[in-house]
């Protein structure tokens, strides 16, 4: 399109503009990325001898790692699906006409805002063994749980996973339920279609790509939440909230690099992947809803 | 499209057909009123989820010392309940009580003027993340006008290593970070943090977004009137994409103001560090001044977000839709 004289302006331009970006970027991050990448597949910093993939090779035996990584898994595969369910369900719930709708959705959102330092001490208070869900369990009659020191300190960071959440995906989701045209649930109750096909068969596809970018956000999000647990339970929390971001950060305290790089490599391949592969079947489907 | 304008004609055809005003009446009344319930029940009951803590902390900054004691010392006094084997009998449970015996600005008085280690620590956290939100707000508006009125060569492929980048967690860079961090002098000083904050790829992410939705027409237009790239991104780009730049600049404050991975490994220094880590070490004896401490802690977003929610709600749609 840009013709003439301008075109050779034109190829300069646009390095002018992302200059200062793509200074800071290959500073800050690319070349960190690049020499982390290197890091891993050496047997220190220092000395540079070529180990190939042992450090992976000593990662995949390390138990703390393992325990970090499954710990990880779980705790993503079950708070995606759930944080999507319910954000997609408080979307819902608002995208009717109600009285005090932008109220609700304000609210909603509102933990999205507050630092998670901020409230802390209420979720301690809260989930503590002597705290405020045990005395209501207590209350009822049922024998209290100490829900930081065991198992279920999965729970508690499941919940505060979702507090914070799922605010964020329900605008996503209401931005994509609002650019559904009406005319297809007209066109389909014409038809004579019932409140849940016209979910199953209208809602959801349309939703498609929607969706797939709260996935990955929801996915994305579910490494963060290591800010809350950090806070909540510290350094060393109950082994079942033990996750990669704590194993990393506590390799590095021990001066670890090999194991703590290797790591990192390892969980940011698998978001790559991960991402590569939702956006590929993503572009398939909208290709096919048109 | 076609096929969609086919079907509305088809409604356009039968008007008040039997049909549409059976659906009209889908379900009788009774039904009705019990579903509008149920949703107003489930609204009311995910407004107290969503808002407890928050109105927790606020009310019980106003609470005196020993209120806050007796209700929250069945969790503070661990020593005691480890030992106690007989726990559950001896029925002391923290309580969550809403409004004060008693207003008193106390703890407010000890954060703000008694103690002055909040007040730094407050101030850390401003020093840290207004120069993200402005740097990473100018970088960001800058090469996203690259990103997204020029073809290049390398372009796809240098937004996608901005993508990649973006949604790597903190930890995945931190050693060679670090390293760099300490090469260039920068240990324990918030340039080592306020940096990589500024070149953030997140803006340039969102902004890109935001930028293609204006028209080439104006830039064409523009150039026709003999405008050259700086004054086209001047007068049309940056005034066009303001609420795409204050989307931005709230996203990143919220992000940066709640930081918690990036001091506790480049601030060594207890002193140094902002309010997010101070927060979450504070002492079983200071719960008393906790809670103002947290309350005061979220206004500055808070209130930022209550005055700019459209520019949130805006930045967030932005950040769903596909590149």
């Amino acid at each position: 399109m840009r013709t003439g004289k301008l075109t050779m302006n034109n190829n300069l331009l646009p390095w002018l503009f992302l200059g200062p970006s793509l200074l800071g970027f290959a500073l800050f991050y690319l070349l960190p990325f690049i020499t982390g990448f290197y890091y891993s597949l050496v047997d220190s910093p220092l000395s540079g001898n070529f180990v190939g993939l042992h450090n992976y090779a000593a990662l995949l035996q390390n138990p703390s790692f393992l325990l970090a990584l499954s710990n990880t898994a779980k705790f993503t595969v079950i708070c995606v699906p759930l944080n999507m369910a319910l954000s997609l369900g408080t979307a819902l719930l608002l995208n009717r006409k109600i009285r005090g709708r932008n109220l609700f959705r304000t609210i909603f959102i509102t933990p999205l805002v507050i630092p998670v330092a901020s409230v802390v001490l209420v979720w301690q208070a809260f989930f503590d063994l002597n705290g405020v869900l045990n005395s209501l369990i207590h209350a009822l009659g049922y024998q209290s749980v100490d829900w930081l020191k065991t198992d279920w300190s999965r729970v508690v960071i499941l919940v505060v996973y979702l507090w914070k959440n799922i605010g964020y995906c329900m605008i996503l989701f209401l931005a994509g339920l609002q650019n559904i045209p009406v005319e297809y649930y007209e066109a389909a109750r014409i038809d004579g279609a019932n409140r849940f096909q016209e979910f199953f068969r209208i809602t959801l596809v349309y939703l498609t790509p929607t969706t797939f970018f709260v996935f990955v956000i929801s996915i994305i999000n579910s490494f963060k939440v290591f800010r809350e647990t950090y806070l909540i339970a510290g350094d060393y929390p109950q082994n079942s909230i033990y996750m990669l971001q704590h194993y990393m950060n506590n390799m590095f305290l021990a001066l670890d690099y090999q194991k703590l790089t290797s790591a990192a490599f390892v969980m940011a391949a698998f978001i790559v992947a991960v991402v590569f592969l939702l956006f590929r079947v993503e572009r398939k489907i909208s290709k096919r809803i048109g | 499209m076609k096929h969609m304008w086919n079907k509305v004609a088809k409604i356009n055809l039968k008007p008040k057909s039997d049909i549409h005003k059976s659906l009209r009446k889908h379900g009788s009344l009774s039904s009705h009123s019990v579903t509008k319930v149920l949703h107003v029940a489930t609204l009311v009951m995910l407004t107290a989820f969503f808002l407890f803590p928050l109105v927790l902390s606020f009310t019980n900054s106003f609470m005196s010392e020993q209120e806050i004691a007796v209700n929250y010392d069945a969790v503070t006094d661990k020593s005691l309940s480890s030992y106690n084997a007989d726990v559950e009998a001896s029925n002391s449970f923290a309580r969550f009580e809403f409004i004060p015996e008693m207003v008193t600005l106390k703890q407010y008085y000890t954060v703000l003027i008694k103690k002055t280690q909040f007040l730094f620590m407050f101030w850390h956290s401003v020093f840290l993340t207004v120069p993200i939100v402005i740097g990473q707000t100018v970088v960001a508006t800058l090469a996203a006008y690259a990103f997204a009125k020029f073809r290049f060569r390398g372009r796809n492929f240098l937004f996608f290593l901005y993508i990649v980048v973006m949604l790597m967690p903190f930890q995945v860079t931190l050693v060679p970070n670090y390293l760099i961090a300490g090469k260039l002098g920068l240990l324990n000083n918030y340039l080592s943090i306020i940096f990589p904050g500024i070149f953030g790829t997140f803006g340039v992410f969102l902004l890109k977004q935001y930028m293609e939705q204006i028209p080439d027409s104006y830039l064409e237009a523009a150039k026709v009137d003999g405008a050259g790239a700086l004054q086209i991104f001047l007068k049309i780009i940056v005034p066009l994409s303001k609420s795409g730049i204050a989307a931005l600049a709230i996203l990143v404050f919220i992000d940066n103001w709640n930081m918690v991975e990036q001091p506790l490994i480049f601030l060594q220094d207890a002193d140094k560090q902002p309010l997010s880590l101070y927060l979450s070490r504070i002492a079983a004896g200071e719960k008393g001044l906790a809670f103002a401490a947290s309350t005061l802690y979220m206004t500055p977003v808070l209130l930022s977000f209550l005055y700019a929610e459209n520019y949130l709600m805006e930045g967030i749609r932005l950040s769903g839709i596909k590149g």
